[in-house]
């Protein structure tokens, strides 16, 4: 199918992206890569009366280590993710991510600020972004403001963007040394949504678990922390036991919906099997 | 209704002008106001891959970019590629190999294999798999396919390595 009529305008700055929407009536969709948007206008999903062209605007583009942090554009690509040696440095868990995201001509257009604000439960991005234990810079009437990821995500394709809300930027605080990550997703094919995926980054004291952080994706309405799962190995030495334990209560971390080729079963045993094999390359990882 | 558009853009290195609803693709802009059709439109979702061109250096489905978008990049089609011989050692590849059968998805086969193989170094089989996993063929089945890019990807290589010797004799006299 073809999109409804709507109107376009390109913006050149936030600002005038903001009030661009606002004049709109809010009756109006940015748009970056499109590679979601698209297809969702295509199937007359949503219809906006006008759409706003956010590519060409500079405050968008760019990653900088500032301190700490890594900030990272919003209008990143998926291709530059892929690739970029900061990114690769600083927040290791969006480059091992990266080529399971979507195929390569998607990658040239998509962007990491549009995958996280569309917030597909079964996007990579979103969910090492809550990995990560990033913070989403987000441009409104009033402002700036940031948001941790922990709060961002608040249930199926939406998040904490209010409508009119712009997503400017992914600041990521950067690894150290004593954190080790991992990530693996299970896909029928390399490219495809996976059925089951996780990423996970822990921070060790000696051999002890400090602090971890895993994030699932497939396995319900959006991205989500098994709690339970790392709470389980606060404190402990990523041992066979400790890893089994973990393995034992993340099906009660994860609420996956019923769907007839993986059923909930299916899926929390996938996520089982995945957080063993990530836990033992992380026990494994020398630091 | 929505007010149309002026967009100009470069296309096979032509710049062309139009006024056009903001709603048209990029890929019914070529096919139906430029008439370059060899550009396909086949899910119109972005996931059968026979719509790619390139877009400023880089391949991209031009059923998931609307032609306003595109004011002002440079796009290249299948044709543009054809016409100034990038892709002729690819197009006899496949023909000989009977990469195609209905010939559908070709296109955008060349595209994925043409971006493949402007990039450094020598693509195993398993990475030409992996760069043709967002292109769809419902005959062939793929291996003829990757068989002929395999074979232009070997046959190029060699005669980069045949020419860079002939310069170093060049040299060497």
């Amino acid at each position: 199918m073809k999109a409804r009529a709507f109107n376009y305008v390109r913006a050149s700055t936030v600002v005038e992206a903001l009030k661009a929407f606002e004049d709109a009536q809010d009756d109006a969709s940015y748009i970056a890569g499109g590679q979601s948007l698209v297809p969702t206008l295509a199937l007359r999903l949503q219809a906006p009366e006008l759409l706003i062209d956010i590519a060409h605007i500079p405050a968008l583009r760019g990653i900088e280590l500032q301190g700490d942090w890594l900030r990272i554009g919003a209008l990143t690509r998926h291709f530059e993710v892929l690739s970029d040696p900061l990114i690769r440095l600083h927040a290791p868990l969006y480059s091992e991510a990266a080529p399971h995201v979507a195929h390569p001509a998607i990658r040239n257009k998509g962007t990491l600020g549009g995958s996280i604000s569309h917030a597909d439960p079964a996007s990579e991005f979103p969910a090492m972004t809550l990995a990560l234990g990033a913070e989403l810079e987000i441009a409104g009437r009033d402002g700036i403001r940031r948001v941790p990821a922990d709060d961002f995500f608040v249930d199926l394709f939406q998040t904490a963007i209010e409508p009119g809300e712009l997503l400017v930027a992914i600041h990521v605080p950067v690894v150290r040394s004593g954190h080790r990550w991992a990530f693996h997703e299970l896909a029928r094919r390399r490219g495809d949504f996976a059925l089951v995926g996780c990423g996970i980054l822990a921070e060790f004291s000696g051999d002890v678990v400090e602090h971890v952080c895993i994030a699932f994706f497939s396995v319900g309405s959006t991205p989500l922390r098994a709690r339970q799962a790392e709470e389980a190995l606060i404190g402990k030495k990523l041992d066979q036991v400790a890893i089994a334990a973990a393995q034992a209560i993340v099906g009660d971390d994860l609420n996956p919906p019923e769907d007839e080729h993986t059923p909930p079963a299916m899926k929390r045993h996938l996520a089982r099997v995945l957080l063993g094999r990530l836990l033992g390359e992380i026990a494994r990882q020398d630091v | 209704m929505s007010d149309l558009v002026n967009v100009t853009m470069t296309v096979n290195g032509t710049e062309v002008s139009h006024s056009i609803a903001p709603r048209i693709t990029l890929a019914d802009f070529l096919r139906q106001t430029l008439e370059l059709t060899g550009t396909h439109t086949g899910c119109e979702m972005g996931v059968c891959g026979a719509c790619l061109v390139i877009l400023d250096g880089r391949v991209v489905h031009s059923c998931l970019t609307y032609a306003v978008q595109a004011s002002g990049a440079a796009i290249e089609t299948v044709e543009g590629l054809s016409e100034r011989t990038a892709i002729a050692d690819l197009q006899e590849a496949f023909h000989q190999r009977n990469a195609l059968q209905c010939g559908f998805c070709t296109p955008g086969m060349l595209m994925t294999a043409h971006a493949l193989l402007s990039q450094p170094g020598v693509p195993t089989r398993e990475e030409i798999r992996d760069a043709l996993s967002g292109n769809y063929c419902r005959c062939t089945g793929y291996e003829a396919i990757v068989d002929a890019i395999a074979k232009v990807a070997r046959d190029r290589d060699a005669g980069v390595i045949a020419q860079a010797s002939e310069e170093v004799g060049a040299w060497a006299c």
